[in-house]
């Protein structure tokens, strides 16, 4: 059973390569994506004509090109203008802009979709734009995003495997080496999905519970819709 | 005293309001009645000022807190208001509207109380005694901790009501009401609205509910294209109308049941 002892053996090494690497990757370019799609959001639905057209522009450029042709940009082509970057923080720059441009698509969509209503209940009551937008919109804009938003998230997770081709001794350019010394592609590069599948099965069963949490409010029919 | 002068709104070329006058006395309720696309609902706004009005003025005076002073506001058609002289404006106001618009993540009491909380700034406490004072006042005591969404129209329109009079407004739009209940869960309204109005809360409400607006009305104006064409005492618009637009208005509202039960 030569196979199993190589997968036992490369077991741990691989999950502390994802603890280290793609875990805090996927998370720190998830909340700063947001915060930057949030952003990006905000511009297109209410930032006039000049900053809505900056954010489409962003949104067009990164949605339109391979997140694979970006890293290598930010990573090895940046150097020729006297931008050298680390391996984990050019990852990180460039996973964000990526998540940023994605999620404030999601973002302006769930935004969009809650009721001018609301907006004239919150403001009818004396809220600011700013308030009614915290406590009145995003709240409800939050249970329409989540399934997206998840969805963005595991599909990062996964993207971060690109990380690989930029040096991030991420999981997965740890199955590559260990494939390499062993000559068993086949055992190392399944062990490495399973580890990915691990992952993004915690991120699943977040967003169920974070739907049940956030749907509380609502009555079973609507819950089920 | 509230008084609106001369309000004109537009939104862009089309011209919604076309100087729209309209005194609305301590205690008064004033039905707002006339076509929809009339512009009932966008002078109802204009009062909050959710919309802003190109032109015209809005003037609150001797009102029952007297710390908030007397405030005189003149559109100058720039659209565009001080934050502190709309928050003095909708400290003056509440606003219901005909699809309720409670807000669906929030409790009936927290609905209440969230005003209270944000705005004014009230403990926690203070704004759930009074939330809960004026959820039973409607009716609603033992639903306090019910989501919208647990709750039938009509009471979802009673904790809308309740909410809009936690700042103790001085004066209480109605945006339609009842136009999105059935005639029974309308006529809790119209008995909650009445209650108020007995209570000497002003009102304005737009309606096309006969029984709002000839029940706890005291007043009737008739909007049309922009235009108050006539206004006077509920028997006087809906009986003796003067004008033959109004006439012509009233009768589509009255004639029907008459005219299909063969009496």
């Amino acid at each position: 059973m030569h196979w199993l002892k190589i997968m036992l053996d490369s077991f741990w090494p691989f999950v502390a390569a994802g603890l280290l690497f793609t875990v805090p990757l996927s998370f720190l370019s998830f909340v700063l994506g947001l915060g930057l799609g949030f952003l990006t959001a905000l511009a297109r639905l209410y930032g006039g004509k000049g900053l809505s057209a900056v954010a489409r522009f962003y949104v067009w450029v990164i949605r339109g090109t391979p997140l694979l042709v970006q890293l290598f940009l930010i990573f090895y082509g940046l150097p020729n203008l006297g931008i050298v970057l680390d391996a984990f923080p050019a990852a990180l720059i460039g996973f964000t802009l990526n998540m940023g441009a994605y999620t404030s698509e999601i973002l302006r969509a769930a935004i969009s979709s809650i009721s001018t209503g609301q907006w004239d209940a919150a403001f009818s009551i004396g809220m600011s734009w700013p308030q009614a937008m915290r406590r009145t919109i995003l709240p409800q804009a939050a249970r329409v995003a989540t399934p997206p938003l998840a969805n963005s998230f595991i599909g990062l997770v996964k993207d971060t495997s690109l990380a690989a081709a930029i040096t991030v001794p991420e999981l997965f350019q740890s199955a590559q080496r260990v494939a390499a010394a062993t000559y068993e592609p086949l055992v190392l590069y399944s062990e490495a999905a399973l580890i990915y599948l691990m992952f993004s099965s915690v991120l699943s069963a977040l967003q169920s519970r974070l739907e049940v949490r956030l749907g509380r409010h609502l009555s079973p029919l609507e819950a089920r819709r | 005293m509230i008084e609106l002068t001369g309000i004109v709104m537009a939104y862009g070329q089309a011209r919604v309001l076309h100087g729209v006058d309209l005194a609305l006395p301590k205690g008064s309720v004033t039905a707002l009645i006339g076509p929809s696309g009339g512009g009932k609902s966008t002078l109802l706004r204009c009062v909050n000022l959710l919309g802003i009005p190109q032109a015209g003025s809005l003037k609150f005076a001797g009102g029952q807190a007297p710390e908030l002073g007397d405030i005189e506001v003149v559109f100058d058609g720039r659209g565009r208001l001080r934050r502190d002289v709309i928050l003095k404006v909708r400290r003056r106001t509440g606003m219901i509207f005909q699809a309720f618009n409670l807000f669906p993540h929030r409790s009936a009491v927290r609905n209440v109380m969230e005003g209270l909380t944000a705005v004014l700034g009230w403990e926690e406490e203070r704004a759930r005694a009074r939330a809960i004072e004026l959820l039973t006042k409607v009716g609603l005591g033992g639903k306090t901790e019910a989501y919208p969404a647990a709750l039938s129209g009509g009471q979802q329109q009673r904790v809308a009501i309740a909410r809009a009079l936690a700042h103790s407004p001085e004066l209480l739009l109605c945006d339609e009401p009842t136009s999105a209940l059935d005639p029974e869960l309308a006529a809790e309204v119209v008995e909650t609205l009445r209650a108020l109005a007995s209570e000497g809360v002003t009102m304005l409400i737009a309606t096309h509910d006969l029984r709002l607006a000839a029940s706890v009305a005291r007043e009737v104006a008739f909007l049309d294209k922009g235009r108050i064409v006539e206004s006077g005492n509920p028997q006087d618009i809906f009986a003796r109308p003067r004008q033959e637009r109004t006439r012509a208005f009233v009768s589509t509202l009255t004639d029907f049941v008459s005219e299909s039960m063969g009496i």
